[in-house]
């Protein structure tokens, strides 16, 4: 199973528990992760199903670049954390 | 009592009161830019429509004034297409902001527009709760030849329900021009015939699809007749929209991006002046309200109540709005002036000068 955690900046608007999802691409682990709290999707995709540009998704200690496509393979045991980028305003 | 919501780059405000007495009530959604906001007339709902800088457009809505929000849905573009006509379209399928929030006709309960950036017009017909891109408008081929003004992409600021027939709906577009439907959108046309833009190729400068209204009113009492506050000065119509006049620039500008028009009276409409595009600032750092009486034929300028000196605040288009009572007004600035008028324009008091950039505000 893959661990898919969403930081406390994206739980102060949706709450959603740490999630364990089965195995596969990225896109599908983080669909999947999302069915428990579907009104957080629009927060980390945007129009486009395309991860938000102020939003990081890390695999592990590795920083996802790849925003549209999401089709690294996750093997059982691999870590997903969703955060929002550091910005400023 | 008068209520005014305030959508700023840190939260919506909501000021009370009458006369000279105006007062911050109550601050919400802290932090977030706020960049439409809407009392629909029709059952008291609030909406606040957010631009979260990391989590994008979201859609706030009270039913008891303030109290409490709840999240409801927000516009979006539903999936570009790969192969066609539009496979290469350079906007983004991405709403960035809600610009305009418009409620539907008296007989049209929970039926809302709201004008995008990019200019896509949305419509719910439940509240809120689920919208849909209208697709006509959108996929319209003349689209393609629209660009930003001021922004990276065109977007629509101006929706316009007509009174008398919720079926008739006028929209502007930065830089797009000004479209109208009579059937609810289903098919559109584009009436800006009259306009000049002298920012184009001089060949090019009546091409009505690439005008660049800032601002697009009507009057209540008489929908046909609007009033433009364009890039390239300001413009009425008395047959609501078929011909645009040019109206001769009032002293001391006729760059701004407000306009409001008394809702009762077609020929009394308001403008805040800026020194040109290329200089948005007051005219002489002395900031000014400038109204006709008569159609724009005269103007007179008002700056009672307003800074008069090294004042550099700049009044976005739907930061100018009158009351129904077509004396009440209410402006607001960039750098955080919110300013009140009880007498239409003659005299203004000042609420705050310092609350955050204001974007849009409106009567509730």
């Amino acid at each position: 199973m893959v661990q898919v955690e969403f930081a406390a900046s994206l739980r102060r608007h949706v709450e959603c528990a740490t999630q364990l999802v089965a195995a596969g691409s990225l896109r599908a682990v983080l669909e999947a992760a999302l069915t428990a709290a579907p009104e957080l999707a629009h927060y980390v995709f945007d129009d486009q199903r395309s991860v938000r540009k102020h939003v990081a998704v890390f695999v592990n200690r590795q920083m996802v670049l790849d925003r549209v496509n999401l089709n690294q393979q996750l093997a059982s045991g691999d870590r997903v954390l969703v955060i929002q980028a550091l910005t400023g305003g | 009592m008068e209520t005014l919501l305030v959508a700023s780059r840190k939260g919506l405000f909501v000021v009370r009161g009458s006369g000279a007495q105006w007062a911050v009530e109550s601050h919400h959604f802290a932090g977030e830019p706020v960049t439409q906001a809407l009392a629909d007339p029709r059952d008291g709902a609030w909406y606040a429509a957010l631009r979260m800088g990391h989590f994008g457009v979201k859609l706030r809505k009270s039913l008891d004034q303030g109290v409490t929000w709840k999240e409801v849905g927000a516009p979006a573009f539903p999936l570009k297409p790969e192969q066609g006509f539009w496979a290469d379209d350079p906007t983004p399928w991405n709403v960035d902001m809600v610009w305009a929030l418009t409620p539907g006709g008296a007989d049209e309960p929970g039926t809302l527009w709201a004008g995008c950036m990019p200019a896509g017009l949305f419509k719910s017909q439940d509240g809120g709760q689920t919208w849909a891109l209208n697709r006509p408008l959108w996929e319209e081929p003349r689209r393609k030849g629209w660009f930003g003004g001021g922004n990276d992409y065109p977007g629509m600021h101006s929706v316009l329900v007509d009174p008398r027939d919720a079926r008739h709906l006028t929209v502007a577009v930065s830089c797009g021009g000004v479209w109208q439907t009579h059937d609810g959108g289903e098919s559109w046309s584009l009436t800006a015939r009259g306009m000049t833009a002298d920012y184009l190729p001089a060949e090019a400068a009546d091409d009505e699809n690439t005008q660049d209204p800032h601002r697009l009113v009507s009057c209540g009492a008489q929908p046909d007749a609007l009033w433009v506050q364009h890039h390239c000065g300001i413009y009425r119509s008395r047959d609501g929209g078929a011909q645009w006049q040019a109206v001769k620039a009032p002293a001391p500008s006729g760059f701004g991006f407000a306009v409001a028009c008394d809702p009762r009276n077609p020929n009394r409409a308001w403008f805040v002046p800026a020194v040109a595009d290329a200089c948005r600032i007051p005219v002489d750092g002395r900031m000014l309200v400038t109204r006709t009486d008569d159609g724009g034929k005269t103007f007179t300028a008002f700056g009672d109540g307003l800074p008069q000196s090294h004042a550099y605040h700049l009044v976005y288009r739907h930061s100018l709005e009158v009351a129904g009572d077509g004396q009440t007004l209410a402006m607001s600035s960039t750098t955080g002036g919110l300013w009140m008028s009880a007498n239409a324009g003659e005299q203004w008091h000042c609420v705050s000068r310092d609350l955050p950039p204001v974007a849009a505000i409106r009567f509730a």
